[in-house]
Order: structure tokens, then sequence, then C-alpha cells
């Protein structure tokens, strides 16, 4: 009967791995097998060559110079882009009037193809006629005037503040999710203990949350580390190599110069480094909910 | 537990006496009854979906032969599709256009297709000559040598030459590919410089300026007005490129920039340097749009397009694009002004190719096909409706003035794809990268020309390893 | 009384800064929308060139020239019929898998958990050579059964018949089925991590409770853990409608022909090589964001119906 059981137990799990184990392991030894070959992605022969590829990555400059960048954007998209999120989940979360249509409104960017951000941003953050630049130079800041897509300090800096904007509207639904669990009672016997809003958020919000934060920074780094369509949209081909992230780099040595394994080894350390980060992120938020 | 009550009410509760076989017929009836609904929702989803479908093509009899062609060119797709259905009523042979675009998706699909063995009978590449030639190697493409040169080359020769060369492998060609022509071109582009007359009459420019000190005096004259200068999409570091190897032709001559890429002369030699140099010339005497290095081309066709900018460096494409958005933008076409004593070349040849399938279970059928739509009657048809100048040389389409001074330009150009020997990715990369650290005022002429010698010279060391 | 006063205005300050600081964010969300219905209304010259949000002479006619230039009509159905059978199967699949790592003991339990977690975070950019392959080396084997299979059916059925229904299914069963599983795929194992993260959260004694009562696994499942998991549900439909109606690359890569081509295709067709028809493809784009904004409008109010079930489980 024990076996019985287990056995029908398996069967939840079943269906998600034969999908899973058909579309998403073969496809990702037939990666790690080219990862060890030198290969153009076209001609019937491939060469073995071992551990090269790896090696070559290893000392591949512009690589970790992308991966770098690539979490600055997550960087700021953890700090801003999930502040913004709660905050305004939080104030959902209130009693409000009209929260329903706040809560619609706050969907749109998630919702809106790169190619109208890109448009759109492009013509906000433009050098010459941009909007941004002709209110700084209304509000008497011209020394603030520049060109913000073309100027390696700013470029990248605009790049995760737009991919922030574009996707707080995730972090908010599921913050919100998150918050809506929160049984009101708690709420209502903190209050009639004197406790001060600040009080309750850090007593009763912030340790409820944990787990949620902690999905709401996964998602988010997975989604901030892949990034590329936008920056493709705003910067095109990009400035140098300022604006390059690792899903760029891989797909340059894909199609651009036909070194298909070598692009199949950077994503494979690519997957390691997220991997990395987010088991280290899992564990250090289980502490602190033990805490 | 105060809530259980509310929260089971939709729970069905069976009785406590009920059997562990009950239970685990109740387990397999669930999941029966799961499936069926799931079945059903598909079955109706499809129903709605076939209905939809309204039977789809029955065409009246079976074809002859129907040829499947694959392309990535959306604005052409409707054009194509008429001239596929002249070409089954005239032959019987039907032809089915497929269109796949972006053209980075489009190329993915051609390269997983080439590995599962099912590309379609005519496609097109979107790639350079090496991976062109992988895909001779690997046996995709057909030879059409035969084709192309018999009856004393006619067909051959009803195109521009510079449209074959692009689709021709020369005897003795660096990639040990069968000699041939691999392709058959449908039309034909260049890249040249545009001029908004509006705005420099307002600058107080009488001519275009022809050479390249006219040039920075003409830039000079702009900044002065607050007009911007010249736009292009040099976010696609390609069009940089483009623009460098018209001036390292102009500079240096084509034999000495062949050298170069040979690996015979490095690309700190003098000569390189005042190619790079140009762009910082560009830059300090206000001849370059503000952002231009992130610039998409379709943003700098907008601004030319709505006299945001002096100059355009863009490809013969562009009069379709501008007379869209601005039909009364006044504006001529101008040969790129030259600096060096060597003929300043520009990039063109075959917009856009077809090749033929080896493996195509109807390949004469197909080459066939291609020979009808690179006749004069199709050529024109296709440049007329899509106002691009056509591959063959003998087709009288009707043009616009602008577009026959492009055309007029076909024998000055070359292409990285026509010449013997070719450059590594990574130094084109370095390059074009270079070239825009030296516009935003990161590097100097001197010090990208280091860094791009330093990148051949490593790759040159790989190729001789391995 | 003066405290009482103090009290309100601070309440009323209070709410003041929420409000604005709510409107200055919907205002830049609103923004882009209103930029591209406005966009959708304006000519191609005129794009670019006409500040006015929205035009003073709107060319209503964009939206018909978009649906019918398009095709929009098949793409439509085919995006529905894609959107809903990968979202349900998803719903199905990640919330089984769920439940099970979350609640079931069984050998190997963690370890395939920890697989779909890697998955999630290993994008596999070369993947597409191999997945295509694959999906057509299962299209050779079906193809080898058809035709094996047809002339003893032929025996039973008129061979018009067999043949029709063979090439319905190769061409249309196939392709379709292919890149519903595909997509399942791609969203199954975001969808498993955060229902397992809910599930983990859920308190037991309700399914302690139904147990007692005669409950099957599969019975608890289906009336205990879904229900009280419509939060989360609601976030992975929501999540995997907009991946699934906005996706297009892998549509472009498995499905070959344009009956099968999801609503993305339409689009395309504004966005040639050099020339890009934008007033057409702002009224294609917001045609296409509508349903799943209708989508979102559904399914969100499940995530705030959270509030009841929440603080009767707690």
């Amino acid at each position: 009967m024990k076996i019985k059981s287990t056995l029908a137990n398996y069967l939840f799990v079943l269906p998600a791995v034969v999908i899973f184990g058909v579309f998403y392991i073969y496809p990702f030894l037939k990666v790690f097998q080219l990862s060890l070959m030198e290969w153009d992605g076209i001609l019937p022969t491939m060469q073995f060559v071992g551990m090269s590829n790896f090696k070559e990555i290893m000392q591949d400059k512009i690589w970790w110079n992308s991966m770098w960048q690539a979490g600055y954007i997550t960087l700021i998209a953890l700090t801003f882009q999930n502040c913004l999120a709660l905050l305004l989940a939080l104030a959902c979360d209130r009693e409000i009037k009209a929260g329903n249509f706040f809560r619609v409104i706050f969907f749109i960017p998630p919702i809106l193809s790169e190619v109208v951000v890109g448009l759109i941003w492009q013509w906000i953050l433009d050098g010459n006629y941009g909007i941004l630049n002709t209110t700084l130079h209304n509000l008497g800041l011209s020394a603030l005037v520049h060109n913000w897509l073309s100027d390696p300090k700013t470029a990248l800096t605009c790049i995760a503040v737009v991919h922030s904007w574009k996707g707080f509207g995730w972090g908010f639904i599921i913050l919100l999710a998150g918050l809506q669990t929160i049984p009101r009672q708690l709420y209502e016997a903190a209050k009639v203990d004197g406790a001060g809003s600040w009080h309750v958020f850090t007593k009763i919000t912030l340790p409820l949350m944990v787990p949620v934060f902690s999905m709401v920074i996964i998602l988010t780094i997975l989604g901030s580390m892949q990034v590329f369509v936008l920056i493709v949209s705003m910067v095109g081909q990009g400035l140098v190599h300022h604006t390059d992230v690792p899903v760029l780099r891989i797909l340059a040595s894909m199609t651009g110069s036909s070194r298909f394994g070598y692009a199949c080894a950077q994503g494979i350390i690519f997957g390691l480094v997220l991997i990395i980060v987010s088991f280290t992120q899992k564990k250090l938020s289980e502490r602190i909910r033990q805490v | 537990m105060p809530s259980l009550k509310f929260k089971t009410q939709n729970v069905k509760l069976k009785p406590k006496t009920q059997s562990f076989l009950r239970k685990t017929f109740n387990f397999k009836f669930q999941l029966y009854a799961l499936r069926l609904q799931l079945y059903t929702f598909c079955a109706l989803s499809l129903v709605i979906l076939i209905s939809g479908c309204g039977g789809g093509g029955g065409s009246s009899g079976q074809p002859k032969a129907t040829i499947t062609a694959w392309h990535w060119m959306t604005d052409r797709d409707s054009i194509f599709n008429e001239l596929a259905e002249r070409y089954e009523e005239k032959t019987g042979v039907a032809v089915k256009f497929e269109l796949y675009a972006p053209s980075d998706s489009y190329t993915q699909k051609v390269r997983a297709a080439a590995q599962a063995g099912t590309l379609p009978d005519i496609y097109g590449l979107l790639a350079e000559k090496r991976d062109f030639a992988s895909f001779i190697i690997a046996g995709h493409v057909a030879n059409l040598n035969p084709e192309m040169e018999a009856d004393s080359s006619v067909w051959k020769n009803e195109f521009f030459s510079r449209a074959i060369a692009v689709n021709e492998f020369l005897p003795d060609n660096e990639f040990k590919v069968e000699p041939g022509i691999y392709g058959v071109p449908l039309d034909v582009m260049n890249i040249q410089m545009l001029y908004n007359k509006d705005l420099l009459k307002e600058a107080g420019i009488k001519k275009p300026p022809k050479t390249w000190e006219e040039f920075l005096a003409a830039g000079a004259k702009l900044k002065e007005r607050g007009i911007q200068g010249l736009v292009s999409g040099w976010g696609e570091v390609w069009m940089i490129d483009c623009f460098a190897s018209n001036y390292a032709f102009n500079i240096m001559g084509e034999d000495k920039v062949m050298q170069t890429i040979k690996g015979e002369i490095t690309y700190t030699d003098p000569d390189w340097v005042s190619v790079f140099a140009l762009f910082k010339e560009m830059a300090d005497n206000g001849l370059l749009y503000n952002g231009i290095v992130t610039m998409v081309n379709k943003t700098a066709e907008q601004l030319f397009a709505n006299n945001k900018a002096a100059f355009a460096f863009n490809g013969s494409w562009c009069v379709n694009v501008y007379a869209g958005m601005n039909p009364n933008l006044n504006y001529g076409a101008m040969f790129p002004p030259s600096h060096g004593i060597y003929p300043l070349k520009i990039w063109g040849g075959a917009g856009s190719s077809l090749l033929v399938n080896n493996r195509s279970l109807v390949k004469n059928e197909a080459i066939e096909f291609l020979k009808w739509l690179s006749s004069p009657e199709q050529q024109a048809y296709l440049a007329d409706a899509t106002k691009n100048l056509p591959a063959n040389k003998n087709c009288l389409a009707k043009i616009s003035p602008i577009l026959s001074e492009f055309s007029a330009a076909m024998e000055e150009t070359t292409h990285p794809n026509i010449w013997p020997v070719h450059e590594f990715p990574q130094v084109i990369e370095a390059f074009d990268k270079g070239i825009q650290a030296i516009i935003i005022g990161e590097k100097t002429a001197q010090q990208v020309a280091e860094d791009v010698q330093k990148i051949k010279e490593r790759e040159l060391a790989k190729k001789n390893k391995s | 009384m003066k405290d009482g006063l103090k009290y309100i205005f601070k309440k009323r300050a209070e709410l003041i800064v929420i409000y604005v600081f709510l409107g200055v964010v919907a205002l830049t969300c609103l923004f882009p929308l209103l930029w591209m219905f406005g966009s959708s209304l304006k000519t191609q010259a005129t794009v670019f060139s006409d500040p006015s949000l929205i035009p003073a002479r709107p060319e209503w006619r964009n939206y018909y020239l978009a649906w019918t230039k398009g095709e929009f009509g098949i793409y439509f159905l085919n995006s529905v019929f894609y959107t809903a059978i990968v979202v349900f199967g998803i719903i199905i699949v990640s919330s089984l898998a769920a439940y099970g790592f979350s609640r079931l003991k069984f050998p190997g339990n963690n370890f395939l958990f920890a697989m779909f977690l890697a998955a999630m975070m290993i994008p596999l950019p070369g993947s597409f050579v191999p997945l295509y392959v694959l999906v057509n080396n299962i299209r050779k084997v079906l193809l080898n059964t058809l035709s094996a299979v047809s002339p003893q059916l032929a025996h039973i059925m008129p061979a018009g018949f067999v043949q029709q229904s063979n090439g319905f299914i190769l061409n249309q069963v196939f392709p379709r089925s292919a890149y519903v599983f595909c997509m399942i795929n791609v969203g199954l194992s975001l969808s498993i991590y955060i229902l397992k993260t809910f599930f983990d959260k859920m308190p037991k004694e309700l399914e302690d409770a139904a147990r007692i009562d005669g409950c099957s696994k599969l019975g608890i499942w289906r009336h205990v853990a879904l229900p009280l998991a419509k939060p989360a549900i609601a976030v992975i439909t929501i999540f995997n409608s907009l991946n699934v109606w906005n996706e297009y690359i892998l549509a472009q890569l498995i499905l070959s022909s344009k009956e099968t081509m999801p609503l993305q295709r339409g689009l395309i067709v504004f966005q040639g090589m050099h020339v890009t028809d934008y007033p057409l493809l702002m009224a294609g784009m917001t045609m296409t964001a509508i349903p799943i904004i209708i989508i979102y409008l559904i399914f969100q109010k499940y995530i705030i119906k959270g509030i009841t079930a929440g603080a009767l489980v707690g």
C-alpha cells in the first residue's frame, strides 16, 4: 500500500516531468554537447575541442564586462523597480478609491510591445529634440542637458530605468497578491495595541512577506539578467560595448561570427552564474525567514 | 478552526465508510473526468478553428508540381504571391511562398532547417560569404552555373555584373567551394548620401559638397545655423563599416585594403589611422547627428524625412521610405565627398537573392521558375511594385529621378561579399565598435587602430594554429 | 478635539500623498498607451510630424486596413486557441506538479524540483536547432506510422477520407500540438515555482480535514488546493497568457504554414526590412493589446478576492 501511494504521488509530477524531459532535457544535452565543439552552425562536420571554448570565455573581457552590465541593470531593477512595486502594492492594498483603476493602469507597461517602448523612450531621451532635455532646459538645468543614450555614463542607467518601469507591474501584482493573503485581523489587533504604521509594516507585513519577496527577487534577477529586446529597441546594436549584456553577446557569437559551439558554452556559463546567484539568494532568504 | 465550515463547502466530502477500493476508483474517475473536460475543450476549440479556416486553399485541379519558397521580405510577400499565381496560370506549376520575418528569426529557421534537412526548394540566405560557403559545402545549394552559362550565358548576361558577383564563387576561392554561381539576384541596391536641398539653402550652401574639405566646411555652416548634419543608422554597426570601407578604398586603394585583410599590412598603418580620423573630423565639425552612434536606420530615415538633418547616408531603398513619410521632401542623392586619390567605391550589389536547394525534388522546376522571375517583365513588375532597382539590366522599369541616380552609380560599387578575401568577424566588430568609441570621444584614432590590430593578430595566430 | 483634527488632517495629507504618487506613476503608464492609440489614427506622413496626441482628423480606417492587410481574422483565432490550450495545460500540469512537490512524499522529490528550478534559470540560446530537429524527427515517425496504417484503414473507410485526414493530422494537428507542448514547456518551470511557493504557505489543516472526510489526493488537489490557490493561478494565467500571446520566434520555427500562425505574424506584415508602416503597426498593436487587457481585467479580480480567502484561512 505504501508503494502504491508513492506511485500515485509520482503521478502528480509525471506530466510535468515528461514534457520537461522531451522538450528541455534533450535540447539541453545537445547544447551541452555542442559547447565542447567548434562548429559554425551550418556544416555537417564539427570539431571536438574539449574545454577550449570555456577556457576562451574565461579570458573574454567583453563577455565578462557584459555580465557586469547585466548585473548593474539587475541591481537597479532590484532596488528601484521593486521599491516602486512595493510602494504601489502597499498603497493599493489599502481601501482606496479607484483602486481597481490603478491596478489596471499599472499593468500597461508589461503589456506594451518593446517596439512601442523603444520608440517612445528614444523620443523622450533624444539628444536634440527630446522631452527630457527640453524640460531640463526650461527648468534652468541646462547643465544637465545631454545625449542620454549616446553617453557611456548614462546609457546603461537609462536602459535600466526603462526596464524597471516596464517590469514593475509584475512585481506589483505578485506583491499585491502576497499582501492580500495577510489576515486583516493581524493589522486590526496591532492597531488595537496602538502600533504605528511603520511598526505594523516591520513587525507584521515584512516577516510574512519574506517568501513572496524571495520570489519577486528571483523573478527580477532572472528577468533583468536576460533583458535584451528592450536594449535593441533603444540603442540598436549598442553603444560601443557599454550596453552589451550576455544574451546579446551569445547572439553575436551565434549568428554574427557563426561560432555556434562558443555560443552554447556562453549560454551554459551564463546559466551557471544565474543558478549560483539565485540559489544564494534563496538560501539567504530562508535564513532570514528562520530569524 | 472556525473557518473550516465555510471553506469546505465546495469540497465534495465522501462518507467515512467508503472503502479504499472506492477511493482509488474515485481517483481514477476524477482523472477521467478531468481528461474529458480537456478533450471537450480541445475538440471545441478545434471545431471553432476549422470552421474558421473554411477549408483553406482548395485550388481547382492538381498542380503539375509544387515548389515551396521561403523568404524574409515582408514588403514583397503579397507581390510574390501575385507573381506565383500568374506563374501557375501560365505553366501549371504551383509556387508556395512562405514568409518568415524579421530577418534574425528567418535566419534561425533556415539554419535549423538546414540541420534537419527540411529546407524548401527555394530560399534566400542572409549571411556573409563565409556562411554562404558553408551552406554550399553542406550540399544545400544548387550550382546554377550550367544554366547561367547555357546558350553563351544568356541568363547570366541579363544581370548587373555586381549582382551576380555577390552570388559567385571564383576558382581557387578561400573557402574551397566549387566555383560557380549559386544564387539568382532579384534586385540591386547601393548605399550613397542624400542631402536636404532646403536645409542646405537655409545654411547658405549652394552646391552639395564634392570633396571632404567642402563637406567639413558645410558642417561648420550647418552648425552655425543650428542644423544637424548627417544621420545614418550607425547603431546598426554594419553601416559604419560601410562608410569606413568607402573611404578606405578612397584613401589607400583597393589593393592595400585587400593586403590588410590578408594580414600583410597592419591596421596601424597611417592610411588606416586617417580613415579612423575621418570620424573624429566629422564629429568635431558638428557633422554628425547628436546620438548617431545608437541610432537605428529607421529612426535616421524618420529624422531625414522630417527635415531634421541635412545629410543622410542611406541605401537606395530609402527613396521608397521617404516617399511614404514625407512626399514633399526636397532632397537629392550624391556620391560621398571624396577625400583621397584613389576611386571611392560605395557598397552595392544584389539586394536580395534566391537560391535553389540542391536536394530539392523539383530542382529543375525551381530553376525554371527563377528564370521566369528574373526575366524583364517580372523584374519590371517587382521594381514598380516595391520601388527597388531591378537586378535585370535589360528591364525598363519606370523609376524616379533620384532612384535613377542610384542606378547610375551601380558600376562604382563594391561589397565585402565580392572581395577575394574576408576579414574575421571579431576584427570587424572591433573595427566598428572602435569607430563608435572615436565618435563619442572615448578613444583616439591611433588607439582604435592599435586595438583592432591586436585582435587581428590574435585571430591570425588562432587560424595558423588550427 | 485638537488631537482629533490633527489626526484627520494627518490622514488626509497621507491620502493626498498616496494619490499624487499613484497618479504620477499611472500617468507614465497611461501615456505610451495613448501615444500608441493616437499614432494608430495618424497617417504615415503625420505619425512623427504631428505633435498632437490624438490627431484632429483621426483615420479610423487604419483599423480596418490593419485587420484585413494583416489577415488578423485567422491569426486571431489561432492565438486564442494557442493561448487557451497552453494556459489551461500549464495550469493543470504545473499545479499537479507543484502540489506534488509541496505536499506529497516520494523519493527524488527535492531533486526533481531543483531540476525545474535550474531549468528556469538556464537560458538555452542554441536550443532552437535541437528543438527543430526533434520536432521534425517526431513528424517523420508520425508520417511513417500514418503511411503504414493508411492502407489498412482504406479497407474500412473511403480512401479520399483517409488521405484527407492524414493531411489534416500532418499539417494541422501535429504542428499545432508540437507548438502547444513547446509553449507549455516554456512556462512550466516558472509556474511550478510560483505555485509551489504558494502551496507551501497554505495551511495544512484544510487538507487534513478533507482527508479525514475521505477525499482522495486528487480530490484534495482539485477541491481544496486549487480553489485556495486562485490568486497564484491568476498570476500564472496572466503571465503565461501574455507570454503565449506575444510569442513569435518559436511559432515561426515550429509552425510552417500561414494558416497555423499566431497573431504576431499579422504584425510582422507592417514591419518590413526597410519600410515600417507605423500607423497600421500601432493599430494592429492596439488591437492585439485589447484581449490581454481583458484577460488581465478578469484575472486580477481573483488576486484581489484572495482577501477574503486569506482572512478565513488565517
